[in-house]
């Protein structure tokens, strides 16, 4: 049997980094080779002189790099080698063209989960265990007053305050992270309510997902609409950074929401000032991060971004190998992730 | 409790007075009389004592949970209120409980009083089993007794007069005093006729604002009454029946902790009620307000302390003159009705009549003002005559003419988080200032910066963090704010040797640098001279 290579993966200055093949994995400074496991903005730095990536994350890196940058990529479950170090990428069940990250080399594997969920999502292939000796797993919600609720359910809230909403002739918006979050709501919502309508920073992305052959309802671009339009029957769907905006003026009378996991505690949702607070969250709550640490089979854990502390000591306690790994974000207060929890 | 839960989770989820307004109302229509009773004790924020120490109550949700503790403190340190974290600690509910208010607070609640730890824990367990998350949540509410939803009792008094018809101002007087949530009590609160019984009840205390812009916007001086403004105890003394009865504005009897306005209070004429300031009184002055703090301090009075720290109830309104409402009258004629009834007692009265401050200009007047802080007064009162005695605050008859207050500019030397609506923010700041090379902490300050402020220094004392004890952060010593407060006083107990009152944050001197922070020695400076 093959010596276990120790460090496989480091944590260095500029993100996760195997120098066996040469590569980093969601470096946070441009480097030579980026391995990215999706592309939100906080996991994809520009400037990196190549990127591989799984294949439905193509149209989403280019939108964020650019025509020139050098993306290459390929299916899920395929393999394809660096310097003799195996990478392969995996359903993180997060949002479109979102994977964890497996590495392998003489007969050590790590997986770097990247963002992920459990919960069923339309928009994108569900979660898919990898066994590996070593699992990076996140811990955006690691501690355990974080419980979602069926996702089903908020979906039902959704609609019934779109439709109270539109009795008591108010528009409908609502803020969601505009790329995963939005479409995961809009695969959902019951769109025989009403119109739905979109702020450009949300459409962008709905025409990449379409484009890749996720079935989502018709949307309209809100600014294109006519100033005469009727808006209290409409949902409008907006990013959570719109919401001081003099953009929203247009809409008149409106109830505001909010789609977070943030929104399972009620101090973060009154801080947001908004109207409702919907539970619902793209990455693994806490039973969901247990069962994904368990179902890795992994021995040694490495606890990122979120609450890595808590999350560690609770799977060293219970018998893991586990240590929390500091990432560049360094404690994002909860109040700015509700706008970055992507 | 069901429905209380959901009334709970409606008023919470809405900043809309008119929304929690009809949620209250809704609910009010619709609940049995003896969970309304129940309802509005809780909502205007009374509540029975303590019953299960929060250390059990965390205790048995752990076990209940099956967390270690220290996971309970990451918890709590990330949803910031006790109630809520235990709540989403405890395993997911599968029930929801269909038995009213009343009987969980008489059956469950109450009782507890009488029962030893093992079948309190039961109790709790049991109840947390059989309910709903929501309920829990409410539940825990009621037994913690932190149960702000941003509901004043002015709007429950909106929503009981909007769902009965009873009007308002009648309302609020039934909310008054030393009732029982009882089946009973809600029939009256929400009855028709109003010839009411209760003899201690006070009324409600009518509020000013801070004055809004100039002084001279208020148009003629001689249209207003002026007095002092008193940094008392606000209460009512009533004397009905033969009995006398001392309210403070947080509605709490005050009458055995203050002798000798017990005791004053006999000397008034049968059906009198007077609107004042309960103040440490000698030779005609008022004390600074710590001797009224070494006071109430106290279980027992004795002899010495009530020599050192007499009181007065410096009055300034008649409600009640011959056993009859005079809130109508106008605010000249209760004056004129004040003054003889107390004029009528002797010099040597505990009961004295707040002293009219003449001025022919807001100019005078001004010039006046300065004497504030020597004579130990907060400023001035400002009343419109012919006004009469309103219900709660209200713009327009009465304003508060504050002096303004003390500034100093002093360094963040240590943070932590903030409860509730700032759980997981960085919102509780302590201040130092400059003592011989060396910041020594000086005041702690929570309110006065906007949101956006509050998000900047949360992300500085995040970034900047020297030292952490516990949830307390020790700075880097960089930012440097203005902080007001009312009063100054010596203290054995702080360590700068100096206490102050009211200190809030002012503004954010993002121009100054630390060096440039006062020291206590100029601190030392406002102190009033030693007695």
């Amino acid at each position: 049997m093959a010596e276990p290579v120790e460090n496989l993966l480091e944590r260095n200055s500029h993100g996760l980094y195997c120098a066996a093949g040469g590569f980093y994995v969601d470096p946070w400074n441009p480097v030579d080779c980026a391995v990215i496991t999706h592309a939100h903005a906080d996991h994809v730095v520009p400037g990196s002189k190549a990127y591989l990536c799984v294949r439905p994350c193509t149209p989403l890196l280019r939108l964020r790099l650019g025509a020139e940058a050098a993306i290459e990529s390929v299916d899920y479950g395929e393999t394809i080698e660096r310097n003799g170090v195996r990478v392969s990428f995996h359903p993180a069940g997060h949002i479109l063209g979102s994977a964890q990250v497996r590495i392998e080399h003489r007969g050590e594997t790590f997986v770097v989960s990247g963002d992920y969920k459990l919960a069923p999502d339309p928009t994108c292939p569900a979660f898919e265990p990898v066994r590996c000796h070593t699992f990076v797993t996140e811990s955006t919600f690691g501690l355990p007053v974080f419980r979602w609720p069926v996702p089903a359910e908020v979906l039902g809230e959704m609609n019934e305050w779109w439709r109270a909403n539109q009795q008591a002739g108010k528009a409908s918006v609502l803020f969601a992270y505009p790329l995963g979050k939005a479409q995961r709501v809009l695969a959902g919502i019951d769109p025989s309510i009403g119109p739905i309508y979109t702020h450009g920073a949300v459409e962008q992305f709905n025409r990449i997902y379409r484009d890749s052959g996720v079935a989502l309802p018709p949307t309209a671009y809100a600014r294109s609409a006519p100033t005469k339009t009727d808006w209290t029957r409409a949902l409008i769907l907006a990013p959570p950074m719109a919401k001081a905006s003099p953009w929203l003026r247009r809409f008149g009378d409106f109830s505001t929401g909010l789609a977070s996991g943030w929104m399972r505690i009620r101090g973060t949702r009154r801080r947001q000032s908004i109207d409702r607070g919907f539970v619902l969250s793209d990455h693994a709550d806490w039973p969901a991060l247990l069962a994904a640490v368990r179902a890795s089979q992994a021995r040694t854990v490495w606890v990122t971004h979120g609450y890595r502390a808590p999350l560690a000591r609770w799977l060293a306690e219970n018998g893991s190998d586990a240590h929390a790994i500091e990432t560049r974000y360094e404690e994002s207060a909860a109040v700015e992730a509700v706008e970055a929890e992507p | 409790m069901k429905a209380f839960a959901d009334l709970y989770a409606a008023l919470d989820a809405t900043t809309k007075t008119n929304e929690k307004i009809a949620a209250m109302s809704q609910y009010f229509r619709s609940a049995p009389s003896e969970d309304i009773a129940w309802a509005v004790h809780f909502l205007i924020g009374r509540r029975p004592k303590r019953l299960i120490p929060t250390r059990d109550l965390v205790e048995w949700a752990i076990q209940e949970a099956e967390m270690p503790d220290w996971m309970f403190g990451e918890c709590y340190q990330a949803v910031g209120d006790l109630a809520e974290t235990i709540a989403l600690l405890l395993p997911a509910a599968n029930a929801s409980s269909q038995k009213p208010l009343r009987y969980w607070v008489e059956e469950r609640l109450l009782p507890m009083r009488d029962w030893d730890d093992r079948a309190r824990r039961n109790s709790m367990i049991e109840a947390w089993r059989e309910m709903s998350e929501r309920q829990r949540f409410a539940w825990n509410k009621l037994i913690t007794g932190e149960f702000r939803v941003g509901v004043s009792q002015n709007l429950v008094v909106r929503a009981l007069a909007e769902a009965s018809g009873v009007e308002a101002n009648v309302l609020a007087h039934r909310l008054m005093g030393d009732w029982q949530p009882t089946a009973g009590f809600a029939a009256q609160i929400l009855a028709q006729e109003t010839a009411d019984a209760d003899v201690s009840r006070p009324y409600p205390f009518c509020l000013a604002y801070p004055l809004e812009g100039e002084v001279e916007e208020l148009g003629d001086v001689r249209a207003w009454q002026i007095e002092w403004k008193w940094d008392g105890i606000r209460s009512q003394l009533i004397r009905r029946a033969w009995r006398t009865f001392l309210w403070s504005r947080g509605e709490e009897l005050m009458t055995d902790r203050f002798p000798e306005l017990a005791a004053a209070g006999a000397l008034l004429p049968e059906g009198t009620v007077l609107d004042g300031e309960v103040l440490p009184w000698k030779d005609g002055a008022p004390l600074p307000f710590t001797q009224m703090q070494r006071r109430i301090g106290r279980k027992e009075l004795g002899t010495k302390i009530l020599a050192e720290v007499p009181v007065v109830l410096v009055a300034f309104d008649l409600l009640e003159h011959g056993g009859r409402d005079v809130r109508e009258q106008p605010l000249d004629w209760r004056r004129a009705e004040l003054e003889r009834i107390l004029g009528a007692l002797g010099e040597e009265s505990h009961l004295v009549a707040s002293p009219i401050v003449g001025g022919a200009s807001w100019e005078d007047l001004k010039r006046t003002r300065g004497q504030a802080r020597e004579r130990g007064v907060e400023g001035f009162m400002l009343k419109r005559r012919g006004s009469i005695y309103r219900v709660g605050r209200r713009r327009g008859d009465w304003w508060k003419w504050k002096i303004n207050p003390y500034s100093v500019d002093a360094v963040l030397i240590y943070a932590q988080p903030g409860n509730g609506r700032r759980a997981s923010l960085f919102t509780d700041y302590t201040f130092g200032v400059w003592d011989g090379g060396e910041l020594v902490p000086f005041a702690k300050a929570y309110s006065g910066l906007t949101d956006e402020e509050i998000r900047q220094v949360d992300a500085f004392v995040r970034n900047n963090t020297i030292e952490k004890f516990g949830p307390v952060r020790r700075v880097k010593p960089e930012l440097v704010f203005e902080l007001a407060f009312e009063a100054i006083q010596r203290s054995s107990r702080h360590r700068s040797g100096i206490a102050v009152r009211f200190p809030r944050m002012a503004r954010w001197r993002t121009d100054k640098t630390a060096e440039q922070a006062d020291s206590l020695e100029t601190i030392r400076a406002l102190l009033p001279r030693e007695p």
